[in-house]
């Protein structure tokens, strides 16, 4: 290799200090993990190390949800059709206008088709969906969900079924037996199916879930129930006194769990407050609380016409919240899983 | 046919990878991307759906006389991680089709032939490790080499590691020699060699043990990992609440209604 007399073109020429500054450079690098001087700066530096107050670099130890958009609409259809599906049976059992408990129905079995669907649709082997049914374990969400879903389904679709053949073709004994049985079976399993997706998501290994599992499986009924008045008002029974009181308890809670949320004191259910997920959340919360819970009121005192439009809009309010809910956890427990310090135990700094 | 376990000693662990390879190797997964993670030597990160074997690295502030090092220079730990296999198995619980089993080893297994990708164990385990392939739709993780186990084999990963750090044995005589490797160690003068099989938390222990240096934590190991079923009796108990609160709260409205309009 011969040495060049002459500099490189374009080239600078080395000389003593040149060469000196290279190795301060070095030094300073070795010293402090990084180099201030003259603006340079390694890439990546400080080097990362990875200690008891970093974790193992920080990299997340838990896994996110492999769960994609399919399963927050479930936990919304699912939860509307469940609470549609005991509104139905209790206004029929007492008594109650026949026109909202066969909307009522049709919600219910609506949801039991949409449900199912997307449950389906989510698994990484949609064909072996049946699997589900093999074994019945009572220590795992997933199974008991997977056969509540099952019971409501039959239930849910042979009381509609019954009441669509009797719409048209007039009264008969079977299919009214059909009816009522279906009726029972759908109120019984319309109760656990919905709320059941907050146990699923509570008893899980989420920081922001599993510390929110007292509170889950009631604010996702509730959600629920306001999602479910909510399209039977809208269906036209914006009259209907049973519905509003109910519309109004469920906003009461939903304000409560609002309330709740941006009070809370864990690092752990930052998520449900902070950054995007938190405002996914804030908006569902808000909707389906505060606002629904004051269009209500403005209802209540206005008279005729503008009581039934205010009604409608807290309506709507009540179901975009309910949907919105859903996806702002689903979305708090991805940021959650990605939180390197919670399972490790290591404190949040204020930063 | 005896309950086995994996003792990974990060003490005599080289950083080789041979394990990592010769988990690939055996069971045929794929390649899972060549990117430069700026963590040490480590480009992999963590477990999952195509990683069953995966070695930490941990550099230390230089420690004269430590394992041989020179005073200047930092020094090194190195781990394999792997599926802890717990005792109470939050994955095993949580599987709604029963692909996840407990084998005549003491191991979890997922059957790939049943399983049909609900991804309800991955976010079932304390560890994260179980992981969902996006490509396939199934949920992987090591199977603690139950084939080879099956024929009287040793996993792949210990038989291919070249220092022993990975033992595989009888899982009560590996806690044996755990507590005498611990034991020796300290004598001299590794004062901060631990052992983890997480037996005081809820797990109620692994079937893949570890002796580290230093604090866990560093190496991603959680100090109080717990298996999500602990959660049942409260989610269950506010479940049926709603349940009663949707029943009462209905039957109250209508039949306050019928009341009213019955005057």
């Amino acid at each position: 290799m011969s040495v060049p007399s002459r500099p490189a073109p374009g080239g600078r020429t080395p000389d003593f200090a040149s060469e000196q500054k290279l190795v301060e450079i070095r030094r300073e690098a070795e010293r402090r993990g990084e180099v201030k001087a003259s603006d340079i700066r390694p890439a990546g530096s400080p080097f990362p190390i990875a200690s008891p107050d970093t974790g193992y670099y920080g990299i997340p130890l838990l896994k996110k949800p492999a769960w994609t958009w399919e399963i927050p609409l479930y936990f919304f259809t699912g939860g509307t059709a469940g609470a549609a599906a005991v509104v139905g049976a209790i206004a029929d059992y007492t008594g109650a206008d026949r026109r909202l408990v066969r909307d009522a129905r049709w919600i219910a079995a609506a949801g039991a088709v949409i449900s199912p669907a997307l449950l389906i649709a989510d698994l990484g082997r949609p064909s072996r969906f049946l699997n589900m049914l093999r074994v019945f374990k009572l220590q795992s969400p997933m199974s008991i969900g997977a056969w509540t879903l099952v019971g409501f389904v039959s239930g849910a679709s042979a009381t509609a079924f019954a009441q669509f053949m009797q719409d048209r073709y007039g009264p008969s004994l079977p299919l009214r037996v059909i009816e009522n049985a279906g009726q029972a079976v759908s109120l019984a399993f319309g109760l656990p199916f919905s709320n059941y997706t907050g146990v699923l998501i509570g008893a899980t290994a989420i920081p922001v879930w599993n510390e929110s599992i007292n509170e889950l499986p009631i604010h996702f009924g509730m959600s629920g129930l306001s999602s479910a008045v909510g399209m039977l008002e809208l269906m036209g029974h914006r009259k209907s006194r049973a519905l509003q009181w109910l519309g109004f308890g469920a906003a009461i809670f939903e304000c409560m769990e609002e309330l709740r949320i941006e009070t809370h004191r864990l690092a752990c259910l930052d998520p449900l407050r902070n950054g995007a997920s938190g405002a996914v959340v804030r908006v569902g919360g808000v909707l389906s609380g505060p606002v629904s819970l004051g269009l209500r009121v403005l209802s209540f005192l206005s008279r005729g016409e503008q009581a039934r439009d205010l009604r409608k809009w807290a309506a709507m309010s009540a179901i975009a919240g309910s949907l919105i809910t859903r996806f702002g956890w689903l979305h708090a427990g991805d940021v959650s899983a990605q939180d390197w310090r919670e399972p490790l135990g290591i404190p949040h700094h204020a930063e | 046919m005896s309950v086995t376990a994996f003792l990974t000693d990060s003490t005599l662990c080289i950083g080789c990878k041979a394990c990592e390879v010769a988990c690939k190797e055996w069971n045929g997964i794929g390649e899972d991307g060549l990117d430069w993670s700026g963590f040490s030597y480590d480009n992999t990160g963590a477990l999952g759906a195509s990683t069953w074997r995966h070695v930490k690295f941990v550099e230390h502030a230089p420690e004269p006389g430590f394992g041989g090092n020179a005073p200047e220079l930092n020094s090194w730990g190195f781990s394999s991680d792997v599926c802890k296999h717990c005792e109470e198995a939050g994955c095993l619980e949580a599987c709604p089709t029963g692909a996840i089993v407990r084998t005549e080893f003491g191991g979890v297994y997922v059957q790939p032939d049943i399983c049909n990708g609900c991804g309800y164990c991955v976010v079932a385990c304390p560890f994260g490790v179980v992981d969902k392939n996006r490509d396939d739709g199934r949920a992987f993780k090591c199977t603690f080499c139950y084939d080879r186990q099956k024929v009287g084999l040793v996993p792949a990963c210990a038989k291919a590691c070249p220092t022993e750090s990975i033992k595989f044995g009888e899982i009560e005589s590996l806690r044996g020699k755990a507590r005498e490797r611990i034991a020796e160690l300290h004598g001299r003068g590794m004062k901060d060699a631990t052992f983890y099989d997480a037996s005081d938390s809820s797990v109620r222990g692994t079937h893949a043990m570890f002796i580290v240096r230093g604090d866990p934590r560093s190496y991603n190991l959680p100090p109080k990992p717990e298996v999500p079923t602990i959660y049942l009796k409260k989610g269950w108990t506010s479940s049926a609440i709603g349940a009663g609160l949707l029943l009462a709260g209905s039957l109250l409205a209508f039949l306050f209604e019928n009341g009213r309009d019955g005057r």
